[in-house]
């Protein structure tokens, strides 16, 4: 880690975006995470994300579990809500705090570890909620904080750094996520912000569950020869799905696309999604289709990255049960506390 | 673009932004660096060496690193190099037995300087350790030149002046003080093996308008005015007095006559206020101190009654500037301003003039009558004859003509050996990592978020009522240390080695100022419009590696980097090195006696 703050001095030509705002105006607290370690990348990524958005940081809430990859929402964001929660708890958390403010953008990290082992049932059931939220997880295939044992989603033989051979079968979270009806998942690599910065972007924009599993290297731990979550191996195996272009409703398309292989996929709020260069026959929107390429590029030996899987049309938690779409915060107190004749003619309903 | 060659020694000393623009090269952040270790000793031998003259220049120097200082693009005022320096002349305590030592055996050689200006005094400095013999001539009877009879004393105090002088005089100078040189055949008959010509620009302009010759007993010319005040022939002037000209001359001269006794003193100058030639810093010196500066003002007349002047009658003018921001004066047409008064000061400038030389040596003169100087090794057209400071191309400054005075020396040194005068001394140069542990250097690399430290100032009644009160009192040690910390250790470099970069952006990301980008090559142009923020300013290098794993190369936009060495702590291979680089100018001297304080 490094001990000195970040000088408050910045390049005087920063641009400034639709709010006033400069890149640096987005960032959080000096990381203490290694030197070079991917989760750094991500963080960079969020807030080039959001500073692109121009979004307001009152409007975001940062929520975490536990470990080097949870603890990353202290280094963005320094001036919006935030919730660091226990170990592999943060999706019950988000859910409340979604229940009660619709009208935050829900920047869910967490880990390898903190998702898919200890956190991994909290994990299926925000997806089966359709919560509206972003869900990254900074997966380096190791747990980083309690100093490098394999986590779940290390791929079965590969290497620790002394050697010891991982007897488990991986849980690929882009996989499972899609089974169980996420509607945006995508796979990024902290050391491809390019492809990165788009998916964040996206996923803010997407209404309902969007989790991006971020292959992000642990420098310290799991970066070396024989890993398959290095920098090294990621770059050599990066399978990527197609180019993702986020279109803000304002925006007409300029760029020109190769007919065949581009696809459109309109959001909720207007804007929509350009993917190109996707590979012959790949569309994302089919699950079938997805499931099927995922499990031919993996046996490949490949990594597949990109937005892999899109469902234009899922509806969110709030859509779901009928919960009010106006924040508690912003109802008076006489509608939200109804008083005991309310709570009577309630029950009375009920007998 | 071509990979970076690092190992050119102008590439890292141009991103020592002050040290770059320092016609002496002063190597800037080392000795700030020394005055916050308290180190004020080893921090004035630094500029000893490089400038000659610390205790002088740190009041006085027209300091062009000021306004190239790095911190000028980040905030508003540049480091108060030149105030700095004064502190580690003010502290430093007993440096004699740091000086080097002169042979008593001397090499035979005897060389002529003729002035004992700055210029003179450093080619003495930079020879006498040589084993030369250096006789000095000068009209006056003590010398310094201007610095001793133009420069005012509530600027320069004589004691700091006097030190700096003697210690070159001490060094075995022969002084011919008091006498003027009126031929230079007469000097070349003497046989000296050179002769350098450092008698500064001494003839101060005059100008023609009516009526001055009839009030020429209360108009003087601004540089001989200093210099009478300075040889104390003049000690009063009149009660209405005003200045015409707008450069530090007049500064000078409007804040002598204040102390002078005058109670109503108005500067005048002939075009607008942002085309004075003043420097900023003397300007507001004088203002502070309550005068008047009226621009746009040009002498119509001088008013003579009874045989006394009066008044100056003035045409008011406005500027006029064609595409090519060529300036012409205009006359507004508005009525003429009236300005009573009983004395002028009159500051318009100054010349050369050779009349000692005769013309028939071999001595080229140009058209405008100046000798032929070579640029860049200071010889005339006769071989044994050379020039500098203000004797050269017409008037500069202190520093400028130390930095003549050695590269003079040199080539007289070079001359006197029978060696070519292009076969120049190199400069010395060292690159060394400054790592000390995982997120340690040898220099403190957090960065100040202060402001400059203003500089304190004498009380004004007591300042005006002395010629010897200094103006400024300097910084004490706590000010000093406070405006220390705001250099940026321009000279602690980022130094990049490809082989070990994995990629990891680690170093872009933490960079607070955007200098660091991973991207396809290109040409510079190309180049310099696709970074995180475009590098607009072209003075500023590009820092280009070669081919990366992935293909692309690392730029680094020299421009705004602050030295933070965030980049060299966050990567995780050290492919980035926090490495201070040394670089003393060339100078005739057999090897360095600096303090070296790697
Ligand atoms: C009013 C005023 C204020 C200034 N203030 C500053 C300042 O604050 N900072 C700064 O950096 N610069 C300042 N300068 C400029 C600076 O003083 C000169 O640029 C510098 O002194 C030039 O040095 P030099 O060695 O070339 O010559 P000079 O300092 O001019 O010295 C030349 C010497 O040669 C002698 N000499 C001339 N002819 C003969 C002869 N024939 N025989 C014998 N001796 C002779 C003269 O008497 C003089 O002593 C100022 C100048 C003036 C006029
Ligand atoms: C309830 C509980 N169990 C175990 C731990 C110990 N623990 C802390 S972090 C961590 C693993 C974190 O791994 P991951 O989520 O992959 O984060 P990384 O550090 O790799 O980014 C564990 C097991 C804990 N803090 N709390
Ligand atoms: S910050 Fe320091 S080293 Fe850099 S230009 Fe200014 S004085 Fe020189
Ligand atoms: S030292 Fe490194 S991190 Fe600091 S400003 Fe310069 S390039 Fe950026
Ligand atoms: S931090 Fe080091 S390894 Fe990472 S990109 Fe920068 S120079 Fe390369
Ligand atoms: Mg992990």
């Amino acid at each position: 880690m490094t001990h000195l703050a970040k000088p408050r001095f910045h390049h005087p030509n920063l641009p400034v975006n639709g709010v006033g705002l400069t890149r640096r105006d987005y960032e959080g607290v000096v990381s203490t995470l290694c030197a070079g370690c991917g989760h750094d990348s991500v963080t960079a990524a969020i807030i080039e994300a959001c500073f692109e958005l121009d979004i307001e940081a009152h409007k975001v809430a940062k929520v975490s579990g536990i470990g080097c990859s949870s603890k990353t929402t202290n280094y963005f964001l320094s001036r919006s809500h935030g919730f660091n929660s226990v170990h592999g708890r943060m999706p019950s958390v988000a859910t409340g705090a979604n229940l009660a403010n619709g009208d935050l953008v829900y920047i869910g990290v967490s880990g390898d570890g903190d998702t898919a082992s200890i956190g991994l049932g909290q994990f299926c059931h925000a997806i089966r909620r359709g919560l509206n939220m972003v869900y990254i997880v900074e997966n380096n295939g190791t747990y980083g904080l309690t100093k490098g044992q394999f986590s779940a989603t290390n791929d079965k033989h590969s290497k620790g750094r002394k050697g010891a051979d991982n007897l488990f079968h991986p849980i690929d979270l882009c996989s499972l996520a899609i089974e169980l009806g996420a509607g945006f998942v995508a796979r990024g690599f902290s050391g491809d912000k390019d492809q990165l910065v788009p998916l964040i972007k996206a996923a803010i924009h997407y209404r309902g569950f969007a989790v991006i599993d971020v292959i992000s290297p642990c420098v310290t731990f799991n970066n070396h020869a024989a890993s398959t979550k290095s920098y090294d191996y990621v770059r050599d195996h990066n399978a990527a799905m197609g180019q993702l272009d986020l279109v803000a409703e304002a925006d007409e398309i300029r760029a020109e696309y190769a007919a065949g292989s581009s696809i459109d996929v309109a959001l909720h709020d207007g804007s929509s999604l350009k993917l190109h260069k996707l590979p012959a026959s790949y569309d994302p929107t089919d699950h079938g289709v997805v499931l099927h390429e995922l499990a031919r590029i993996k046996d490949a030996g490949g990594v597949a990255t990109g937005l892999l899987s899109i469902d234009p049309n899922e509806a969110d938690l709030h859509d779901l049960i009928g919960t009010t779409s106006t924040s508690l915060n912003a109802i008076d107190e006489a509608d939200l506390c109804p008083g005991a004749d309310a709570l009577d003619a309630i029950n009375a309903s009920h007998r | 673009m071509q990979p970076t060659d690092i190992s050119d020694p102008e590439y890292f000393h141009k991103v020592v932004d002050c040290q770059w623009a320092c016609p002496a090269h002063t190597p800037v952040p080392e000795y700030i660096r020394l005055i916050a270790q308290r180190r004020y000793a080893d921090a004035f031998m630094i500029n000893w060496e490089s400038n000659v003259f610390p205790g002088i220049l740190g009041r006085t120097c027209d300091r062009p690193c000021e306004p190239a200082c790095r911190r000028t693009r980040i905030e508003e005022k540049p480091v108060a190099i030149c105030r700095l320096k004064r502190v580690a002349a003010d502290y430093k305590g007993d440096i004699d037995d740091r000086l080097p030592s002169v042979p008593s055996l001397k090499n035979g050689k005897r060389i002529a300087l003729i002035g004992a200006g700055p210029a003179s005094l450093t080619v003495a400095r930079d020879l006498l350790p040589l084993g030369y013999s250096c006789v000095l001539f000068e009209k006056d009877p003590q010398g310094g030149g201007l610095m001793r009879t133009n420069i005012p004393t509530f600027r320069l105090p004589t004691d700091v002046l006097d030190e700096e002088v003697d210690r070159i005089l001490e060094m075995g100078v022969e002084p011919r003080f008091g006498e003027e040189i009126t031929s230079l055949t007469a000097v070349l008959d003497e046989g000296y093996d050179a002769v350098f010509i450092g008698t500064g620009a001494p003839r101060g302009k005059d100008m023609k308008v009516p009526g001055r010759a009839e009030a020429s007993a209360n108009i003087h010319i601004g540089t001989d005015f200093l210099k009478s005040v300075a040889f104390k022939h003049i000690d009063s002037i009149g009660k209405r007095v005003v200045v015409i000209g707008g450069g530090n001359t007049a500064m000078d001269c409007c804040r002598t006559a204040l102390r002078l006794g005058a109670e109503q003193v108005t500067v005048t100058v002939r075009s607008p206020r942002g085309d004075m030639k003043a420097s900023d810093w003397e300007i507001e010196d004088a203002e502070r101190e309550g005068i008047p500066i009226l621009d746009n003002h040009a002498p119509k007349e001088f008013v003579v009654e009874d045989g006394r002047l009066t008044a100056v009658i003035f045409e008011k003018m406005r500027a006029e500037y064609d595409q090519n921001g060529k300036r012409t004066l205009l006359p507004t047409g508005e009525p003429p301003v009236v300005l009573p008064c009983d004395d002028v000061l009159m500051a318009i400038g100054q010349d050369n003039a050779f009349p000692w030389i005769e013309r028939d040596l071999g001595l080229t003169f140009d058209d405008w009558d100046m000798p032929v100087v070579d640029r860049k090794t200071f010889q005339s057209t006769l071989p044994t004859v050379f020039f500098g400071g203000d004797a050269a191309w017409g008037p500069e400054n202190i520093i400028w003509a130390v930095a003549h005075g050695h590269q003079a020396a040199i080539s007289i040194d070079l001359h006197c050996r029978g060696e070519s005068l292009a076969d120049r001394p190199p400069p010395t140069t060292n690159l060394v990592s400054q790592k000390m542990g995982i997120h340690e250097w040898s220099y403190d690399n957090a960065i100040s978020h202060d402001r400059r430290v203003p500089m304190p100032h004498a009380d004004l009644k007591l300042a005006l009522k002395e010629l010897t009160v200094e103006a400024e009192l300097g910084y004490d040690e706590r000010l000093a240390f406070d405006e220390a910390m705001r250099c940026l250790n321009c000279d602690i470099q980022t130094v990049f080695a490809e082989p070990l970069c994995i990629e990891c952006d680690a170093c872009v990301d933490i960079c607070p100022v955007d200098c660091i980008n991973f991207t396809q090559n290109g040409d510079e142009a190309d180049l310099r419009e696709r970074l995180r923020v475009p590098a607009q300013n072209l003075d500023q290098d590009l820092y280009v590696s070669d081919v990366l794993k992935t293909g692309r190369v690392m730029v680094k936009d020299e421009d705004m980097c602050l030295h933070c060495g965030l980049c060299a702590e966050r990567c995780p291979t050290s492919a980035w090195d926090m490495q201070k680089f040394t670089y003393w100018d060339n100078q005739a001297q057999p090897g360095p006696v600096h303090a070296n304080a790697a």
